[in-house]
């Protein structure tokens, strides 16, 4: 921000530097407001700030249960459907194979939850200050990013003990991740602006959110279904978190379906998906702090 | 220059849209049940909270917007700081706002003072380096230096408020948005407010401040908007502004309580006015010269030796003054009394008078708080930037004379000491 003199005269000029704000009924929806969020960035830093330490200052456990969630999740898996199931695993060990597909699930999950309900848990700050509202719902699934961080590096360490060493292909990993968040916030910025409007949404996410991961390659391997139902293996590709997760195993592990063109084709849903919720949530912002 | 412009803002409600979102089970449910509805839009009824509202203001200037609860204030201190978007119409502001519409916004009871000063700055618009700038002045503002590094939660509610105010006390935003957080903490922190308040507007800057404290309004402000039922109905300077309000209001419960010293049957008070000089508003006092009071009684029997009590009441129930007549003969019939007043230096605002009488046993006869109240609309003779301390509006003036020999003698005197070897 410009430093101002505290001791502005009365009389000094001052249209020229001010910037001039103008406040009309909400129009040009389409029109994105990056410029707004650049100017607000330290904004999002903070409530990102925020979430985080607020997270970690609650629970008795702290840090420790970024990793817990998925590596207890992990264990279930493998005795359950590992060893008592029996499900292939693309010739991995059932940690490894387990641990690298919960990693990048855990982070997208929580962040839609939560983008989900960005809106109606921040009431209180949208109700009383201005910011861009599309602040809250970047700052969602970016504040799951740390999890995912403390996560991934133990899925370092698991690879390593396994003697699994990561080649070229991480180089992959930047892109997924990429897709992952573009997924959670374009689908998230539709369903927070729906929940100010339907309470309830919220609740119906859970239940989306645990279908979706059973239509993802967390617990068993896309094989599987190519395998099984060759003609509709092009349907179950789609799914943008099919092609991260399994591209996240193949760029560790070298193993199980390598990005292809499926890959694009959701790629470019979530580009349609993100920028409609871009400008859907834009629709709705202006009158945002009257429904929530 | 016109900081402020604003046209014809309007905001419009749906009546029902207040409530809690809808459930999306029930809109689904409906449209499984009754397709039709979707097509037919339903015509919900719809109100105006803000309707054709256009006003100005410039650099330096501090409006005060006042009005019942519901006029519509908040909604337009929050059309302007863009918290919702107005329905018709457009403003323009020139300059970098603040908005002050709650203390503590963000604020969260895990985070210790120290990261929610933080937080609240950035919320509010400042950036890290300012706040780290500002950090020192604002925890001694809010005097929770020994605290600033223990969780919220653990604050009594005055340091919640006071940690609050501060953040927001230190904006550096050329507008400033301040709705109703001045009367927050105790006595001498609010006297620590509005101190900050005029200092800010002495800096220039210019302000748009919503209360319910009339005194707030007549000490702060230079100008005035009343706000009623959604549109401004008077803009005029800040004083005119609040006592036309403060009569409309005294107007309103007297037209409520209207009918209870009617009829002939017993001894009792019946009215009073201003006598003279006599004012274009009976019950209005805009003036420091000799006033006369005027109170009618209607006495029934004889009453020898009867007392007459009359006592002046501010707005708090504070006893100003009081005196008693004794020994007054009265016969039947209707009676004035005349009070006169060489002079009634009183803050303005809203007095009620209290008439008693009593027969000649010292039994009350009669005692009534007048209605309607009296309305002091002087102009302030106490220094712009003073608060209003105290209850009176004297008209003084400063001489002073200073005691030049005892002034030379203490100056030969260090100069004798510095001569003189010890």
């Amino acid at each position: 921000m410009s430093a101002t003199s505290a001791t502005a005269t009365p009389n000094a000029p001052v249209a020229a530097q001010l910037p001039v704000l103008r406040i009309a009924p909400p129009s040009r929806w389409w029109v994105l407001p990056f410029g707004e969020l650049w100017a607000y960035r330290e904004l999002l830093y903070f409530l990102v700030w925020r979430d985080i330490k607020v997270r970690y200052k609650q629970t008795a456990i702290g840090a420790a249960w970024a990793v817990l969630q998925p590596l207890l999740t992990m264990a279930v898996f493998w005795l359950f459907l590992g060893k008592l199931a029996k499900l292939p695993s693309n010739g991995l060990p059932y940690p490894v194979f387990y641990f690298s597909g919960l990693v990048p699930w855990t982070y997208f999950a929580y962040s839609l939850n939560y983008a989900t309900n960005t809106v109606v848990s921040n009431q209180f700050l949208l109700t009383k200050v201005y910011f861009p509202r599309l602040v809250l719902p970047f700052s969602a699934v970016l504040s799951g990013l740390v999890d995912f961080a403390i996560g991934f590096v133990l899925l370092i360490f698991i690879l390593l003990g396994y003697h699994i060493v990561p080649g070229i292909s991480v180089l992959w990993l930047p892109a997924l991740l990429f897709l992952a968040i573009c997924t959670a916030l374009g689908v998230g910025l539709w369903l927070s602006a729906l929940n100010a409007l339907y309470r309830d949404v919220r609740y119906v996410i859970q239940f989306v959110v645990q279908f979706w991961m059973f239509a993802s390659p967390v617990m068993y391997p896309s094989t599987l279904v190519s395998e099984r139902y060759p003609r509709l293996a092009w349907l179950y590709g789609l799914n943008p978190m099919a092609g991260v997760i399994d591209g996240f195993r193949w760029a560790l592990t070298g193993r199980g379906q390598a990005p292809g063109l499926l890959l694009l084709v959701s790629a470019l849903m979530v580009a349609v998906v993100l920028i409609g919720g871009l400008m859907f949530f834009r629709r709705m912002e202006g009158t945002m702090a009257d429904m929530v | 220059m016109n900081v402020i412009k604003v046209e014809n803002l309007g905001k419009r409600y749906r009546v029902g849209e207040l409530e809690a979102g809808g459930l999306l089970r029930d809109q689904i449910a409906s449209l499984l049940t009754n397709p039709g509805s979707l097509l037919r839009r339903k015509p919900r009824e719809t109100f105006w909270a803000l309707r054709d509202v256009s006003f100005e203001v410039k650099e330096g200037e501090v409006l005060g917007l006042i009005g019942r609860n519901g006029a519509g204030k908040s909604t337009l201190l929050k059309l302007l700081s863009r918290i919702t978007a107005p329905t018709v119409g457009h403003a323009e502001i020139h300059g970098r706002v603040g908005s002050l519409l709650e203390v503590g916004t963000g604020f969260h009871p895990e985070l210790s003072g120290r990261e929610n000063v933080f937080l609240n700055g950035a919320i509010l618009g400042m950036s890290r380096r300012e706040i780290a700038r500002k950090f020192d002045e604002i925890v001694a503002f809010a005097e929770v230096e020994r605290f600033i590094d223990t969780p919220v939660k653990r604050y009594s509610s005055g340091m919640y408020v006071r940690l609050a105010f501060a953040v927001a006390a230190h904006l550096e935003t050329e507008v400033l948005f301040v709705d109703e957080v001045l009367s927050v903490g105790d006595v001498s922190f609010q006297k620590k407010c509005l101190g900050k308040m005029g200092d800010i507007s002495r800096q220039g800057r210019t302000v748009v401040l919503v209360s319910h404290q009339m005194t707030s309004i007549r000490t702060l402000c230079n100008r005035g908007l009343w706000v009623e039922a959604g549109t401004i109905r008077m803009d005029s300077s800040a004083h005119e502004t609040v006592s036309a309000y403060e009569a409309a209001m005294a107007r309103g419960s007297r037209n409520a309580e209207n009918g209870s010293r009617n009829g002939i049957s017993h001894t009792r008070f019946l009215s009073w006015e201003i006598a003279s000089p006599a004012p274009a508003d009976a019950c209005t006092l805009d003036h420091l010269d000799p006033v006369t009071i005027r109170v009618n009684v209607y006495v029934e029997g004889m009453m020898p030796k009867a007392a007459h009590g009359i006592a002046l009441y501010n707005h708090e129930q504070q006893l100003i003054w009081a005196r008693r007549l004794e020994k007054v003969d009265l016969t039947p019939g209707e009676h004035s009394f005349y009070h006169a007043f060489p002079m009634l230096p009183l803050r303005p605002g809203l007095y009620t008078w209290l008439v008693t009488l009593y027969d000649k046993d010292m039994k009350p006869v009669d005692s009534w708080y007048c209605e309607p109240e009296m309305i002091v609309a002087t102009e302030n003779h106490q220094a712009a930037h003073d608060e209003w301390t105290g209850l009176l509006n004297i008209p003084s003036r400063l001489d002073l004379k200073l005691d030049k020999i005892n002034l030379a003698r203490v100056y030969t005197s260090a100069e004798e000491k510095l001569h003189t070897p010890q």
